[in-house]
């Protein structure tokens, strides 16, 4: 259903299976035609959650690639295994008690200094990311460019499973990020007032107006309700 | 995979030609060349070309508290079917697991609901069907709706989702939705939720399809995936409270013998074992139904769509509402192929993006509500003035590039890196190329009654997010569910940890799931169908029927 494609089958290699699937197909769908029912391995299918990160390689070619499943599509003699998560171990904290600095890192996940620079993880990730840059960030207490370098992370973890120093790149990543959002972006003033604006019960008369009119009455209301995007 | 096939070409050169006249319309504001519909000519665009008033949309469903009523065609399927479960050979005894609050469903609703029931002193047990987190609040680009700015404000932002959702909407529900929509802004913030802020340092603002203000919060448009992996990782701080199990879908939920909710029947997809979980309270959680194809339309949902906590919670007597109406997302992708129904998001046509037809004219309001302008869409291209695919799909294009001379060179980069990347993956740049879009199935409009809370008719069973009915009537607006589950997960988690101290359970029951079966029976129904789906079914049909059924709980009805 995600994908019809005109039927040229290409050979692939599932768990070192040789299966012929339709040429355009994605992982995903390559694996349906198989015959596999996934029940894991797989979740958004559109590249959002990181459930179907997968490994592969190509006929000629000595590197191990990785890729999403549901984004890469198939190509001839492709030797493919999905990994439907990666074991890695997330720390617990209260974000209240943290500081938005090199401490938490230094107490959670102090493998993050063992890092050797060799841009492995940056090879693998599936979404393009500077995936070292950012570790290297995070040892130098740059929180603010971890955080940019790391910001569109899905956490498949494919990093976590070919550092040589066994870190977990995503789960640091997202302790940088929550730290930044936390204690460094800039405080929203308005915010404040309008949440005592509803506490105070500034809205419930317009509420109460609303609420007790008729169909029409609110429908007219809406229509002819100001739109304006100029003003915030 | 590279690009558009050529005979696209002259289309998109009519594009790009029409592109400089249109970039001065909308520095002069769209709005005073092309106004918005009119309540007449919505009626009409709707009731034309609006999948849900095809004559075959609806049907009256002959079974359950919603007997005798007309819901969408697909969605009285689906409850029109068995268990998977056989009552008889199931025994209640010692449970796996004995909370206070279960919440099935382990996207948005269910980790905020977790969250709050735990901090309201109660042991929780989430248990979601793939992994925690894979869910349709990963995938959200655009953003969510709070009144957060001085010209806006909670009453302003109640008549854009009453209007939006046809006046439909429940009252009460929508009240609560916009009145608290500002301090969930904040407890996201304070979690470590990076909204993205305007270089002075506010909340950046945007409009969407319906809103009347600038009322967006965003981040990036990886907007779901930011909110979702922080609340993933909040859950994941207590593990001494909140137990989460993975890859254990619900089948059934189990009652006790006053009737109230006590759980639910877990099933392990690979090794077909049942796990019981008792529980004081109970909060179903599970998200939309994007997976059903209604109507053979693709969809931006995640795997697990397939309404099951809606079968679920029908089969133990609860309500629904408005699940006559599906949502229909106006710019899903048409090309290439390998993303067909995924979502564009709404965010593009809030900085600008146009949608235009194969001659490169403008033919609608950019940001009318979303069904209006999805039928728009539909029309569009049934008169003829769409673009045809190779594989025999349609769409018209939505112009990305204007974004960068409206809003500066780099915005695109910026604002929108899913989606560039998404599309560079196939070869085609989204800053020099507009997209090919159709409507996609993209949200449930209705699912199961609830009241402020969250409660349901049944007692001790809770409803939070997409699965809920009521809030958004019969259209949500962009920007309102992401608010709706955190809203009602929150509300519904506080009034769960309240409700499982003054609870006793009694004896375990799944009498409800055999008095289904009868009334199928008395009903005349007679179908190989079995729900809840959990899955939906992709595979090659050749292949299945060579398939060993015994060894398949997931083969479809009549192979
Ligand atoms: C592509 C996309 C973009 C969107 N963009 C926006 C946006 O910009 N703004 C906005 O406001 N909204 C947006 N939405 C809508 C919004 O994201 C969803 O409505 C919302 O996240 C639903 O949250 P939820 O927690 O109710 O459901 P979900 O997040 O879908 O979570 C439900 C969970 O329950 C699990 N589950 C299902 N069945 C079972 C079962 N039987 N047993 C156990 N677990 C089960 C699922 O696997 C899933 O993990 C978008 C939706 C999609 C799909």
């Amino acid at each position: 259903m995600d994908t019809q494609i005109e039927e040229k089958l290409i050979p692939i290699y599932i768990l070192s299976k040789k299966y012929y699937v339709p040429e355009g197909s994605t992982i995903i769908t390559a694996m349906e035609y198989a015959g596999f029912k996934l029940k894991k391995g797989v979740g958004c299918r559109e590249g959002f959650c990181g459930a179907c990160a997968s490994l592969y390689r190509l006929p000629g070619d000595y590197k191990l690639h990785g890729g999403l499943a549901c984004q890469t599509v198939v190509q001839p003699e492709m030797q493919i295994v999905q990994i439907p998560f990666a074991p890695a171990e997330k720390k617990v904290y209260n974000i209240d008690e943290l500081t938005p600095d090199i401490e938490p890192f230094k107490k959670y996940y102090p493998e993050v200094f063992r890092c050797v620079s060799c841009n492995t993880c940056t090879k693998i990730c599936p979404q393009e990311l500077e995936v070292m840059d950012y570790i290297q960030a995070v040892i130098r207490g740059d929180l603010e460019l971890a955080v940019d370098l790391s910001f569109d992370c899905i956490m498949c973890g494919l990093c976590s499973v070919r550092c040589p120093a066994e870190m977990p790149q995503h789960l640091i990543a997202i302790l940088a990020r929550r730290l930044y959002g936390k204690y460094m972006m800039p405080r929203a003033e308005f915010l404040e007032k309008r949440i005592k604006e509803v506490e105070e019960g500034k809205f419930e008369e317009e509420f109460a107006r609303f609420m007790s009119m008729s169909r029409d009455e609110l429908k007219k209301l809406y229509y002819e309700r100001d739109i304006n995007f100029d003003i915030t | 995979m590279n690009g558009y096939p050529e005979y696209m070409r002259e289309s998109l050169k009519k594009v790009a030609a029409t592109r400089p006249k249109r970039l001065e319309l909308a520095k002069k504001g769209l709005k005073n060349f092309l106004k918005p519909m009119t309540a007449e000519e919505r009626e009409e665009v709707l009731s034309k070309y609006h999948p849900d008033y095809h004559k075959e949309a609806r049907k009256k469903i002959r079974i359950g508290p919603n007997k005798g009523e007309l819901l969408t065609s697909k969605v009285v399927d689906v409850l029109e079917s068995h268990p998977r479960i056989n009552p008889d050979e199931i025994e209640l005894g010692e449970p796996d697991y004995d909370t206070d609050v279960l919440i099935i469903g382990g996207g948005g609703a269910g980790c905020m609901a977790a969250i709050w029931a735990r901090m309201n002193g109660a042991k929780v047990v989430i248990a979601t069907k793939l992994r925690l987190g894979d869910a349709n609040s990963m995938m959200s680009q655009g953003g969510m709706q709070a009144a957060v700015n001085p010209h806006d404000s909670p009453t302003i932002h109640y008549l854009d989702a009453m209007g939006g959702g046809h006046f439909d909407n429940k009252p009460e529900l929508v009240k609560v939705l916009t009145s608290e929509a500002p301090m969930i802004t904040k407890f996201l913030m304070e979690l470590g939720v990076m909204w993205d802020r305007t270089p002075d340092g506010h909340l950046q603002t945007k409009p969407g399809g319906g809103t009347s203000r600038r009322r967006l919060l965003s981040a990036r448009d990886y907007t779901g995936a930011e909110i979702m992996r922080v609340l993933r990782d909040e859950v994941r701080n207590h593990p001494e409270d909140i137990t989460v199990l993975e890859y254990l879908p619900a089948v059934e939920l189990v009652l006790d013998d006053e009737g109230k909710c006590a759980g639910a029947l877990l099933f392990h997809m690979e090794t077909g074992e049942y796990v019981l979980v008792r529980a004081k309270t109970t909060i179903i959680a599970t998200g939309g139904f994007g997976r059903l194809h209604i109507a053979g339309f693709p969809t931006t949902n995640h795997y697990g769509a397939t309404m099951d906590g809606v079968v679920l919670a029908y089969r133990a007597g609860a309500k629904l509402l408005y699940m006559d109406s599906v949502q229909f997302h106006p710019t899903g992708a048409a090309y290439p192929p390998q993303i067909l129904g995924f979502l564009i998001t709404e965010k593009i046509r809030g900085f600008g993006g146009q949608p235009v037809n194969k001659d490169g004219e403008l033919f609608v309001y950019p940001l009318e509500p979303r069904d209006v302008e999805a039928s728009a869409f539909i029309r569009e291209c049934a008169e003829g003035r769409g673009i045809k695919t190779p594989d025999g799909h349609v769409g018209i294009w939505l112009d990305s590039p204007i974004i960068e001379l409206l809003n500066g060179p780099g915005t695109i980069e910026k604002a929108f890196p899913a989606m560039l990347r998404q599309y560079r993956r196939f070869g085609i740049d989204i800053r020099e190329e507009p997209m090919l879009v159709y409507p996609t199935l993209h949200y449930q409009n209705g699912g199961i009654e609830i009241n402020e809370w969250g409660e349901t008719n049944v007692p001790n069973l809770l409803v939070a997010g997409e699965v809920s009915g009521g809030v958004h009537g019969r259209n949500r607006l962009m920007g309102n569910s992401i608010l709706d589950y955190n809203v009602f997960g929150r509300r519904a988690g506080i009034r769960a940890a309240e409700l499982a101290k003054k609870t006793k359970i009694g004896k375990l029951t799944l009498d409800h799931v055999r008095r289904y079966e009868e009334e199928l029976r008395e009903a005349g129904i007679k179908t190989k169908r079995v729900a809840p789906i959990l899955l939906p079914e992709y595979r090659n049909l050749k292949i299945l029927q060579k398939h060993r059924k015994e060894f398949d709980p997931f083969l479809p009805a009549g192979l």
